[in-house]
């Protein structure tokens, strides 16, 4: 065949934002610490996390008397009546949640193409995000295994006792 | 390259010299800069080694000649093997992926089937397609030794210079594909354009930028403060590593690996004072802290080069620079 006379591609410049959907030049330019700050904040945090992860896992699984099976309510409530745990527990959730919020985060950024699919992903990732962190906060600090004047049928079988 | 050989360099003040303080100075002329710019540690360098080696210590042929009066060859070839004609041929499948946007907006995959050489490359094999079969195709290549970074292509779904591969190193009982390498806009067949690579290669400045007072002289540097950086100066441009990377084949919006390792060739370069300015330029969201680390790039890098941990040293860098 004949060449066209005209080239049916047009050939971008250096300054055009965007060809044929193809992002010539960097839409923006963000430049504070916070891609850094996240990038340190996932190498410390997976540190701290190496350690209470598998502390959780032996206190939870392994070292109590009966393994997996011993783990129920009253086991929960005894961890959480010592302020240790509470602490312990709070860490592992703040540290777990933000850790993983912020890989999603990157996940997103890395294989969303368009930017409106990723805001839309990123609202939906932290907004669950900060409810189960607020839920799971309020929770330890204000776990009360045997509420005061509630029916006595729902109530765990230890509250009797006490 | 080596500022001691300078010929038109007076004698007198070569007291501070900061070279001559250098623990190697006193070496054969050029030899420590040879051993530092990397040569040996290119990827086919080191089978060179091993051949010498493997193939020396059989027979001594300059004592076995020795009467004989004639230099001995290094390799004794079978008499059969020299000449042209016995150098072994194999048959392959190469399979091309088309794009003409003049004709189609489709893609499509070529096949051809090509007798070659024991001693052809892929770049030979495209060169026998297009000199013999179908002259439309179109791919770049200049130098056609692995210097001037032109042919960069997907070759069995990894990125190699078509120069560099081989035929005989690839499984040949299956078709060779050969792409064009991902994540630029593709223009004709295995023509990228490569303008938003190369964009990303401008606004890490990549050239000295020196202050104080203009030496009348070159700019001295020790041999170790060179051998900072010796690394990251083998780059050729040729954007195998940029077009590896999986966050580049997100958006393009990423700088890359090709900036980044460009971008160190001047921080860690004792003579440059603007380190600080490409940091800043670096610590962008789409600057280093984008690399996840999946080391594609240096895997990449027909120069040997480590991308990987020179990104890493980068942000580093950055790191220390800001705490
Ligand atoms: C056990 C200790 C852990 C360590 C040492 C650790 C370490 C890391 C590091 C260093 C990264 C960054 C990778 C990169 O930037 O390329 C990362 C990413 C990530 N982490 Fe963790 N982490 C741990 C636990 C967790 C937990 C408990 C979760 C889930 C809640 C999690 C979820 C993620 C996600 C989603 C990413 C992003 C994946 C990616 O960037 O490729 N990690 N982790
Ligand atoms: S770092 Fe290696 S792969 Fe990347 S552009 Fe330079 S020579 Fe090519
Ligand atoms: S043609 Fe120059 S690097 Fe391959």
């Amino acid at each position: 065949m004949s060449t066209p006379l005209k080239a049916s591609i047009s050939v971008p410049r250096s300054k055009d934002l965007e060809v044929n959907g193809v992002k010539y030049n960097r839409s923006s330019s963000r430049r504070n610490n916070f891609e850094m700050y996240a990038w340190l904040f996932m190498r410390l945090s997976g540190v701290v996390l190496l350690v209470l992860v598998f502390v959780h896992l032996w206190v939870n699984l392994v070292s109590p008397e009966g393994g997996v099976e011993a783990v129920d309510f009253a086991f929960v409530a005894g961890k959480w009546a010592s302020p240790f745990w509470q602490v312990f527990d709070m860490l592992l959730l703040w540290l777990a949640m933000l850790h993983g919020t912020n890989g999603l985060r990157v996940i997103i950024d890395d294989y969303a193409e368009r930017d409106r699919t990723r805001f839309w992903l990123k609202v939906f990732l932290f907004t669950t995000s900060a409810f189960v962190i607020l839920l799971g906060t309020l929770v330890i600090f204000t776990f009360e295994p045997c509420p005061a004047g509630a029916d006595p049928a729902l109530l765990a079988s230890f509250c009797a006792a006490g | 390259m080596s500022t001691a050989h300078t010929p038109d360099r007076p004698e007198d003040g070569r007291d501070d010299d900061p070279q001559d303080r250098a623990p190697e100075h006193g070496h054969a002329p050029g030899h420590d800069q040879d051993d530092r710019a990397g040569y040996k540690t290119d990827a086919d360098a080191g089978s060179v080694d091993e051949r010498d080696e493997a193939d020396a210590p059989a027979v001594d042929p300059a004592a076995e000649n020795a009467e004989g009066g004639e230099p001995a060859a290094r390799v004794e070839l079978p008499e059969e093997q020299q000449g042209e004609q016995e150098i072994p041929t194999f048959d392959l499948t190469l399979q091309i992926r088309r794009y003409n946007p003049e004709v189609s907006d489709e893609v499509h995959w070529d096949e051809f089937k090509l007798t070659m050489y024991g001693t052809d490359r892929v770049l030979d094999a495209l060169h026998k397609v297009k000199w013999e079969i179908d002259g439309s195709l179109s791919f770049r290549r200049s130098c056609a030794h692995g210097v001037c970074g032109s042919d960069a292509m997907r070759i069995n779904g990894q990125n190699r210079l078509a120069c560099k591969v081989l035929l005989k190193d690839l499984d040949l009982s299956k078709p060779v594909t050969v792409e064009p390498i991902k994540g630029l806009p593709c223009e004709k067949d295995l023509i990228v354009d490569m303008e938003p690579f190369f964009q990303s290669y401008r606004e890490i400045m990549p050239f000295l930028v020196a202050g104080g007072n203009e030496p009348t002289m070159e700019r001295y540097q020790s041999q170790e403060d060179r051998a900072r950086f010796d690394d990251t100066t083998k780059c050729i441009l040729c954007a195998a590593c940029t077009s590896s990377c999986p966050v580049f084949w997100t958006d393009g919006q990423y700088f890359g690996p090709a900036a980044i390792v460009n971008a160190h060739r001047f921080i860690f370069d004792s003579r440059d004072d603007a380190g600080d300015l490409r940091l800043e330029i670096l610590n962008d969201k789409e600057g280093v802290w984008r690399c996840r680390t999946t080391f594609n790039c240096t895997e990449a890098c027909p120069r040997g080069i480590q991308v990987t941990k020179a990104i890493a040293e980068v942000k580093n860098a950055i790191l220390s620079r800001s705490m």
